[in-house]
């Protein structure tokens, strides 16, 4: 039996496709204009990995900004809900998710049943999202996924003055020009992001086991970075971190469906 | 006594000279990278205009981000201080200063003799300085001083739900691909504007009477809205609101030289 999950963000859409409890196919692509052709084009994607059609899959739970303009969900459910039922099903002692996305960023605390109790939640401002390293990266002309790399080869990381993203813009168009090196500025962004969340996610209070999902969860540096801001270990997942919400909405369905 | 102000700024480099009551010159540049040399070159320009030269300043004052870098100033004094000093010596009647500024924002309550009682800064977030309208200008393709003028024009006043500027950027953006005319999206941008810092001006008590300094007050848009989400009028200077600082600081070393 195929189920699906599907999660429509505002940068980037996912969708899972889930065969008898594992993972069959996964599919990740930019949004488009409208969250529906996101959904439609991810999914499309996703059954052609896995070879099946629609018509094969049993149940489909829909999440993330665009959830309710998924034509082809039967059910829909929250982006927290699904971030920390993914996370958990893939680390089971998992006890902590953060989860940063393009424009949000999301620290969730699960119980021993793998219940939400806790969440902090930032979408009002632009630092200590994905958007904060996306126009930085811009600032800089290097490319976003290039980041993480760019940063292991830092010596020095600069220090960032400026929380708000569009002053660090300026910042660091200054130390560029400054002639301070590219691997240190970058280093200097993570540390200062990472410092961002950090405190959001001491604000529900620390668990031991921490996990990070989202697409910034791919960015080496930035991974290593919040590990030093948290003081303490983050358990990397050996699924891409960004598909974790899709994950979760699959399994949802799995739930809706046994 | 002729005396002088020089308010070195992030953006822009303010100069008064002041004989007794009289504000007999001002000039005012874009700050070069250099905040000694921006100093040097708006204060050769206002001595110009006043036909004088640097040692018919009895003293000079110097105030603004780069005060501590003006070499011809004795005296240094903050930027609050001076903004608080140019407005109550222009409106004595003036109880609160909102001051707006390209990278900052100010709201400064004084007593009846002028002091400073209270005050809030925001530097944090672009959102509520002259940076969201440079930000939004840049966006729309229009010089800065237009998008004020454009406010009165509009007829379906956009509403930007974000406070972040990236996130207003986005949303303004939409509404461009929309088709939707400058003027509603000035409008609306100067509207957000104006409801970021009247949060700022309500968190010091507001008092009247209510005056606005630095480059945005000259933001006719802004201080409409910023009229209708305090919901009381905003006095309007008789001088240019950007050399408010400058004044102030012309005031100090005018006070200073009277052994006040």
């Amino acid at each position: 039996m195929f189920v699906a999950g599907c999660d429509v963000g505002s940068l980037s859409a996912k969708a899972v496709i889930m065969k008898n409890g594992d993972i069959l196919a996964s599919h990740v692509i930019f949004s488009k204009p409208e969250p529906e052709e996101s959904a439609r084009a991810v999914m499309s994607g996703t059954l052609e990995k896995a070879g099946i059609s629609i018509k094969d899959i049993a149940h489909c739970v829909g999440t993330g900004y665009g959830r309710n303009s998924i034509p082809f969900a039967n059910a829909v459910e929250s982006e927290i809900i699904c971030h920390g039922r993914g996370a958990r099903w893939l680390i089971p002692q998992v006890r902590m998710v953060i989860d940063i996305g393009g424009q949000d960023a999301k620290a969730i605390r699960l119980d021993d049943a793998g219940n939400v109790i806790r969440f902090a939640y930032n979408d009002r401002c632009a630092s200590g999202t994905g958007r904060f390293l996306e126009i930085m990266a811009g600032a800089m002309g290097i490319r976003l996924e290039d980041m993480g790399n760019i940063s292991l080869q830092a010596k020095n990381p600069v220090a960032i003055s400026n929380q708000c993203v569009v002053f660090a813009e300026t910042e660091i168009i200054s130390l560029i020009n400054a002639g301070k090196d590219l691997s240190d500025i970058v280093s200097g962004l993570h540390k200062a992001m990472a410092h961002r969340v950090a405190a959001m996610a001491k604000g529900i209070e620390l668990e031991k086991a921490i996990t990070m999902t989202g697409g910034v969860a791919k960015n080496r540096g930035m991974f290593s970075a919040l590990e030093e801001a948290l003081g303490t270990k983050i358990m990397s997942m050996d699924t891409d971190p960004q598909i974790i919400g899709a994950l979760g909405a699959a399994l949802t369905a799995r739930q809706a469906v046994n | 006594m002729i005396v002088a102000g020089c308010d070195v700024g992030s953006l822009t480099t303010k100069a008064v000279i002041l004989d007794n009551t009289k504000i007999i010159s001002y000039a005012l540049i874009k700050s070069s990278f250099n905040p000694d040399q921006s100093a040097s070159e708006v204060m050769e320009k206002a001595l110009k205009q006043a036909g004088l030269a640097m040692n018919d300043i009895r003293l000079c004052v110097g105030t603004g981000y780069g005060r501590e870098r003006i070499p011809f100033v004795k005296k240094t004094v903050s930027e609050i201080a001076c903004h608080a000093k140019g407005a109550y010596w222009l409106l004595p009647s003036a109880r609160t200063i909102i001051d707006v500024g390209g990278q900052d924002c100010k709201a400064i309550r004084l007593d009846i003799k002028g002091n400073v009682i209270k005050f809030m800064t925001n530097d944090k977030c672009a959102s509520g300085t002259g940076r969201f309208l440079e930000v939004m200008a840049k966006l729309l393709n229009l010089e800065l001083e237009e998008l004020g003028k454009l406010s009165s024009q509009a007829r379906n006043a956009i509403t930007l739900a974000a406070t972040c500027t990236a996130w207003s950027q986005a949303e303004v953006i939409v509404h461009m691909n929309s088709n939707t005319s400058k003027a509603d999206l000035a409008a609306g941008i100067n509207d957000a504007m104006a409801a970021r810092v009247s949060i700022l001006v309500k968190a010091v008590a507001l008092e009247k009477d209510v005056c606005m300094t630095g480059g945005v007050a000259k933001n006719i848009g802004v201080v409409a809205a910023m009229e209708k989400h305090l919901d009381v009028p905003i006095r309007r200077l008789r001088v240019d609101p950007q050399i408010i600082g400058a004044l102030g600081a012309a005031v100090f070393a005018k006070e200073k030289m009277e052994g006040k």
